[in-house]
């Protein structure tokens, strides 16, 4: 597989995946708003600190009102973390590499692309959002779906496969960083604090599944558990980076890369979590997303940038048993 | 209520679909029977239809000089072009013949030039031409074959004979449009191909690959073959896309691929450097080698001619295949076939004159307001005046070109194009003239003509401009089996 290519499929499915994830946090935060009574709400502004766009945004706008917040965060062009700018980023890439993906999945992401370009008005009308962004997240899902369905399960697979999974994992631990900082207060038992984290949950389509694994009422320190660790939730940080590590060596990833996945998922073990509080919690996310950052960046230095001195003798054969 | 054929406009053309009469020819006489019975409502429906699934597969086209809209989607024209099978058979063969002879054209002007030498063809259109690469003289690509791709553009005229308007060369396009186009019709109308014997097109891809796979210069059953695209910002991106999915090769920018110093190809994989065997290119020569041709060129890969002179890879079509794709040694088609196959040429070329012949240069001055005159060189309808729907200025500014050039030149009679009918934006149906591309692919072993073409037809009334850059649309072209007319 050409290199480009490769690194196109990866991209395209972070873009995708953020794009879902954004469609989900928007949507959720908006019903969490009707249930927060007037000043419990920390409003919008959340939401552009977890796609951490708050420089981007202050250049245009003043206040974090809803008109405001969700167009930047799903229409505006200025935003390339947009919705739209997501969408429309993995429309562009697909459209490079349109010869490897099957037919109907390119279909899907260009009929996603029109959807949000013809409905622009309703994602930031009240009534017409819940809808726009059921569609949105919903085209992603098939999407996905079409892509584990009908395209070969091999090396181009496997890198949308990483890119998905290391912008999930990435999403996840912002989330978590954003939501748990205005949250977290100890010996501060804030009211709708349930409410909260059952939101914070939903807006990773975690609840259901949490409630089936953890059984428990909800609190801070098992939602951080749960979506940071546990090795079932496809959506956990663990989760993610076992993949990745399983589908590293797929790849036959070179040593360092594996090891550094290694490393990241010690780190993440349920006792060691659940003890962090504050600012020691705020610390260890950050050092989780700069783990996840060197993942990204060792996985390009392989395979993104080929070296030009070797050739390539034979097929390497993947897929191995 | 059924849309009203008795106002069709029949007269003073060829009619493909509808004699003067107003009744429809044999070959198309199901298909009207069909359209007869759907009213405008219905013909509207089939319409937005045809729009849906054009916007859906993304099938799209870029014009240059657009900003922003690198994409806009394909018109189609949901009324198509059928041509009886018979007739086509013979316009195959015409096809083979023409570019057989082309192939030896090329082949003998890189080589010996005996055609000019016998004083067949003028040494000194040669040497004025743009597209004779020097830097191919002597080469001798897999069994001599320089244009492997050829589109050829045809139309008919007022008495509905075929002819050959221009060949296409260098890196036709618009195959992929011919198949989207069949796919569309499918979805439009697909009760139609229960009751007609359409025959199919989809064969092309894997005709196209077996021809790139054959050039291979390596032994071997899986040459590694590759489509090179300057990029999606290419007018014909969408093919390039389209035709390396439809075949299962990599689509490479020139990024993607170096020359080692062994002077063989390689493309850059995640696992290292692999070696390339055959390049369906489709960046223009002059851009193909930074070492050779444009210096500043980042489309192509540098050392390229290197690896093709030394027969390390097959180039598709060969670099210099262009010399035979020009308005003026197009008019020398018939004494080529007549030159190298010793046969009469069966597929006619339209009346040209050049201007660089005096006697035909006065002719095209005197009567530039009844004649379609063309630069030899360029392609999409760029530069072309038809005289008839033109200014006094543009044809006064014409005549200072020609005058300024006349080797780059041709100038042919307006043509009584033959039309179809074609369903308008206000929703009636009326004859708009069209023209047909086949493709022809050639390995040296053998020939493969598509099932017809694209169907390319000027939107605007009594336009005679069909490209898709200067506003044309398109239809699905219907080459109809002879049984279906036994049967009718």
């Amino acid at each position: 597989m050409l290199a480009r290519v490769a690194e196109t499929l990866y991209w395209s499915a972070r873009y995708l995946e953020r794009a879902e994830n954004l469609s989900r946090l928007i949507s959720i935060n908006n019903m969490l708003m009707m249930d927060l009574p007037k000043g419990v709400s920390s409003g919008w502004r959340p939401l552009i600190d977890i796609v951490g766009s708050v420089a981007v945004y202050s250049d245009t706008y003043q206040d974090f009102n809803d008109r405001n917040v969700l167009s930047f965060l799903t229409i505006d062009e200025e935003n390339p973390s947009s919705l739209y700018m997501c969408v429309k980023s993995a429309r562009n890439n697909l459209r490079t590499v349109r010869e490897v993906i099957p037919n109907h999945v390119w279909q899907l992401v260009n009929s996603l692309y029109h959807y949000i370009q013809d409905n622009r008005s309703k994602c930031i009308d009240k009534r017409d959002m819940f809808g726009f962004f059921e569609y949105v997240t919903n085209a992603i899902l098939t999407i996905s779906g079409a892509l584990h369905a009908t395209l070969n399960h091999d090396e181009g697979y496997i890198f949308m496969c990483y890119g998905m999974y290391l912008e999930r994992a990435d999403m996840s631990s912002r989330i978590l960083d954003v939501r748990t900082a205005s949250l977290i207060h100890e010996g501060d038992e804030k009211p709708y604090e349930n409410l909260q984290w059952i939101s914070v949950l939903r807006s990773m389509s975690a609840y259901q599944m949490y409630r089936q694994k953890m059984g428990m009422r909800i609190r801070a320190k098992e939602v951080l558990t749960f979506i940071l660790t546990n090795i079932h939730f496809p959506r956990s940080v663990q989760f993610c980076l076992s993949s990745l590590s399983r589908l590293g060596d797929l790849l036959s990833m070179d040593p360092a890369l594996k090891a550094r996945i290694g490393y990241c998922q010690e780190r993440l073990q349920g006792n060691v979590v659940a003890e962090l509080h504050g600012e020691e919690l705020h610390a260890f996310i950050d050092a989780l997303q700069i783990d996840l950052s060197d993942i990204h960046q060792l996985l390009c230095d392989q395979f993104f940038i080929p070296n030009t001195l070797e050739i390539e003798q034979k097929q390497v054969q993947i897929m191995q048993a | 209520m059924a849309h009203s054929w008795q106002s069709y406009q029949a007269k003073g053309f060829y009619d493909e679909l509808i004699n003067e009469d107003l009744t429809a020819r044999l070959t198309g006489q199901a298909l009207v029977d069909f359209l007869k019975t759907l009213n405008p409502t219905e013909m509207d429906n089939a319409r937005h239809v045809a729009d849906l699934a054009v916007k859906e597969m993304g099938i799209t086209f870029t014009v240059y000089g657009e900003g922003s809209s690198i994409d806009r989607s394909w018109p189609i024209d949901i009324i198509p072009r059928v041509i009886q099978q018979k007739e086509w058979q013979q316009v195959e063969i015409g096809l083979k013949q023409r570019v057989k002879a082309l192939n030896m054209f090329i082949n003998d002007i890189y080589h010996d030039q005996r055609i000019v030498k016998d004083g067949v063809f003028p040494k000194s259109l040669l040497e004025q031409s743009v597209n004779f690469r020097k830097e191919c003289v002597g080469i001798s690509p897999k069994n001599n074959i320089w244009a492997h791709i050829c589109g050829s553009d045809l139309v008919r005229d007022g008495e509905g004979v075929i002819r050959v308007l221009e060949d296409n060369l260098r890196v036709p396009s618009g195959v992929s449009y011919m198949l989207e186009n069949r796919s569309v019709m499918k979805r439009v109308f697909p009760e139609l191909f229960d009751n007609i014997n359409v025959l199919p097109v989809n064969d092309y891809p894997s005709q196209l690959f077996d021809m790139l796979a054959a050039m291979s210069p390596r032994s071997g059953d899986a040459p590694e073959v590759v489509v090179l695209t300057p990029g999606m910002y290419n007018s014909a991106y969408f093919e390039h896309c389209y035709l390396a999915q439809q075949m299962g090769c990599e689509l490479v920018e020139g990024g993607d691929l170096q020359v080692g110093d062994d002077d063989c190809v390689y493309m850059k994989t995640i696992r290292g450097l692999r070696r390339v065997d055959v390049i369906y290119r489709r960046v223009d020569d002059l851009f193909i080698d930074p070492e050779v041709f444009n210096a500043k060129s980042t489309l192509g890969v540098a050392g390229l001619m290197r690896a093709w002179r030394a027969g390390n890879v097959s180039l598709v079509n060969a670099p210099g295949a262009g010399v035979a794709d020009d308005k003026v040694v197009y008019s020398y088609v018939p004494d080529m076939i007549k030159y190298y196959l010793a046969e009469e040429t069966l597929l006619p070329n339209v009346e040209t004159f050049r201007c660089n012949d005096p006697e035909h240069f006065d002719y095209v001055i005197k009567n530039i307001a009844e004649l379609v005159v063309k630069p030899a060189n360029e392609s999409g309808g760029y530069g072309l005046l038809i005289g008839p729907h033109s200014t006094k200025a543009e044809q006064a500014e014409t005549i200072r070109q020609i005058k300024a050039d006349p080797r780059n030149f041709i100038a042919q009679p307006t043509l009584n194009l033959s039309t179809v009918p074609t369903l308008t934006p206000e929703n009636e149906v009326q004859g708009r003239h069209v023209d047909l591309r086949p493709f022809i692919l050639s390995s040296g072993d053998d020939t493969y003509v598509t099932t017809g073409g694209l169907t390319r037809v000027a939107m605007t009334k009594g336009s005679l401009v069909v490209n898709s850059s200067q506003g044309g649309g398109s239809k699905d072209t219907w080459i109809i089996a002879d049984n279906q007319e036994a049967a009718c």
